[in-house]
């Protein structure tokens, strides 16, 4: 089942004035259900102008050509409208600047009232919202949306999306401004949002380190038209194609890239950092077992330090899907691998120094 | 970032007309829609529509934006030309039904009253059409800073209309913004009464008053930082410097002023004649 399929869209503001600007150039995208989508494209290629057309706050301009169907619905139909606005949830850019009831929970219920559930539902949804965006009900429900941390406020906006249950969750750049630490957690839960209530995530990031760990499928715009789709993997070994459209790569291939240029030549697939720690150590490993040197592999069980899968890691991987360039590995890739995720986000933050060092 | 969103009536384009100081500009269309209440003749109207057409050629603008902002007048012409036409009573009558007398002199005030309606219109808004707002506020504090002998705050009433001009687009994409972001959830802002259209308001009221002040408080903080009002002549960056384009426009208008003044007061035959001499038997 499609959760989105768009035909033909274009978008064109101001039109008919020397300021007309095509933001979208013939748009050809289907979503299927389930997925985790990253939309990527540098500033001004057209994703807010996209995303917008998926709850019809923009309408198609040309409906005998285009058609956007959300869920079933056409978003041009305006008997649907409002249904298909309680079905895609969407968190815009700084949504905390959406706020406006003087307690949070009025805030968070602001969606579900307008939705007409009872009041009964509307309680237990807040409540659940709260809570999912990690939020103490009993803390906040009677405070002022104003009087909160930006993190917090943000978090609280994003209840008020979520508190729909919406099946599809869109969100603009929802980790801008936040500090490394509401990051992390930010993205964590938009994950367990995928799990627990919206199936299909559309996400717009300018973080390809974010778009690496969490997507399943990367969609790049550029000048409003479609320029890449597919794994991230696939994307971003793209090297060519990521500098023409003006995006940048996720900080363990721009490692590969450096590292290649000092003669160790990596796979380009590698796109998460513990994908590229493992990388690393398998070749490690095998010098040091060409050389006999039984102190470089205990190093290097030093490094690995208490990680004691890290080691295991490197044993199952097909060592040349990471190391050699033309290896398939698709089975072996390291994504199907749940484990390799999870250090992907624990190491965040080291990738972050980590490319900083690189950089100089 | 500063998106270009088209508001008030500013047509970007690259002219010599666009490129005029905002003072002279300014000045000039005084001058012009002065000119206008003093053209009496046909003739006179042709010259001034002459002059229109050759600044909206040199300004590089299409006829149609010129004529957008006569539309928005349309209903005030039509409705001044139905009293103007049947309430003119002196003349020869053309046309007589019941109550209702048009006359000749009626019909000829009617059309003039509208020529110079219309070309009151086409010349402010060719001003709009071809400054910025920011430009504008700039040329009407020079031209106000005589006032500030009298002890009006020039200085601050002008910057208090900078500031408004460059956050009307500010203000104008956050409502946007806000409304998309209340509408996502649900909002509905144009059904119900209007007791429930003001309700529904309110969520999106709140947040632009609120980013508003923070706004504010912002732009004041920064201001303040970098020593507003710390001395008490400030200096401009950009010092308009009258050029020869500018002297040539001012040339072009105040000749049309004047050849309007001389054929009112001192050479009204040559209008009559003139006037006689195109339309004939018309008149
Ligand atoms: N309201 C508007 N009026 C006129 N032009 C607009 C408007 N909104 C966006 N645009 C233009 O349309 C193009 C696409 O804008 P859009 O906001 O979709 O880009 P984006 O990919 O979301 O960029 P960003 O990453 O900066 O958010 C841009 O060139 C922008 O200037
Ligand atoms: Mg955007």
């Amino acid at each position: 089942m499609q959760a989105v399929e768009i035909k033909n869209l274009s978008f064109v503001y101001s039109k008919g004035t020397p300021n007309e600007k095509l933001a979208l150039d013939n748009i050809n995208l289907s979503i299927e259900e389930g997925s985790f989508v990253a939309l990527i494209g540098a500033t001004g290629s057209g994703k807010s102008t996209l995303i917008q057309h998926l709850n019809g706050l923009i309408k198609p301009q040309d409906k005998k050509q285009s058609s956007v169907i959300v869920g079933g619905k056409n978003a041009a139909d305006k008997k649907t409208l409002k249904t298909l606005r309680f079905e895609v949830g969407m968190v815009f850019q700084y949504p905390e600047y959406q706020l406006f009831a003087d307690t949070v929970e009025k805030d968070v219920a602001f969606g579900p009232k307008n939705m007409k559930l009872p009041a009964d539902e509307v309680s237990r949804r807040v409540k659940r919202a709260l809570e999912t965006v990690g939020l103490d009900y009993n803390e906040f429900a009677e405070r002022s949306p104003f009087d909160l941390s930006g993190g917090e406020k943000r978090r609280v906006a994003i209840a008020g999306v979520i508190a729909m249950e919406p099946k599809i969750l869109v969100l603009d750049e929802p980790v801008a401004g936040l500090d490394p630490a509401g990051r992390a957690e930010l993205l964590a839960l938009i994950k367990t949002l995928q799990k627990e209530v919206s199936p299909t995530v559309i996400l717009v990031s300018h973080n390809m380190d974010d778009v690496a760990a969490l997507a399943d499928r990367v969609v790049a715009l550029k000048d409003g038209r479609i320029v890449a789709d597919g794994a991230p993997r696939d994307v971003f070994s793209h090297r060519g194609l990521i500098m023409d459209i003006g995006l940048d790569l996720p900080t363990a291939a721009r490692i590969v890239d450096k590292l290649e240029k000092k003669g160790i030549t990596l796979s380009k697939r590698i796109i998460t950092m513990a994908e590229l720690k493992d990388a690393l150590l398998s070749i490690f490993k095998k010098r040091a077992k060409k050389r006999g040197n039984n102190m470089g592999y205990a190093q290097i069980n030093a490094v690995t330090d208490g990680d004691k899968n890290a080691d295991k890691n490197v044993e199952e991987r097909d060592e040349a899907s990471l190391v050699d360039e033309k290896a398939k590995g698709d089975e072996s890739s390291p994504v199907s691998d749940e484990k390799a995720e999870g250090d992907g986000a624990k190491d965040e933050n080291d990738s972050g120094s980590a490319g900083g060092g690189e950089d100089v | 970032m500063f998106k270009d969103v088209a508001f008030g009536q500013y047509y970007p384009a690259n002219s010599a007309v666009h490129k005029l100081d905002s003072r002279i500009k300014l000045i000039l269309t005084l001058v012009y829609i002065i000119g206008i209440f003093f053209v009496k003749s046909y003739f006179g109207f042709m010259l001034t529509a002459a002059l229109l057409i050759i600044i909206i050629i040199a300004a590089k603008l299409p006829m149609a934006s010129v004529l957008r902002s006569v539309r928005g007048i349309l209903l005030l012409v039509v409705l001044t030309s139905i009293i103007n036409l049947f309430m003119i009573k002196d003349g020869d009558v053309l046309v007589q039904w019941k109550i209702f007398v048009i006359t000749k002199n009626g019909v000829h005030t009617t059309i003039k009253m509208v020529l110079r309606l219309v070309l009151l219109i086409s010349g402010a808004s060719l001003l709009a059409l071809t400054t910025t707002p920011v430009e504008l506020a700039d040329g009407l504090e020079s031209l106000m800073r005589p006032l500030s002998l009298i002890k009006v705050p020039v200085r601050d009433i002008a910057m208090i209309m900078s500031i408004a001009l460059r956050f009307i687009p500010t203000l104008f994409d956050e409502t946007n913004k806000i409304v998309s972001a209340q509408k996502a959830r649900g909002a509905s802002l144009d059904t119900g009464n209007i007791f429930a259209r003001i309700k529904a308001l309110i969520p999106v009221l709140i947040p632009l008053f609120v980013s508003s002040f923070r706004r504010a408080d912002e732009l004041a903080f920064a201001m303040d930082a970098r020593c507003y009002n710390a001395t008490d002549k400030r200096t401009k960056m950009k010092k308009p410097k009258i050029k020869f384009s500018d002297v040539l426009a001012a040339f072009v208008v105040l000749s049309f002023f004047t050849v309007i003044l001389l054929e009112r007061y001192y050479f009204p035959s040559v209008g009559i004649n003139i006037d006689a001499m195109i339309f004939g038997g018309l008149l």
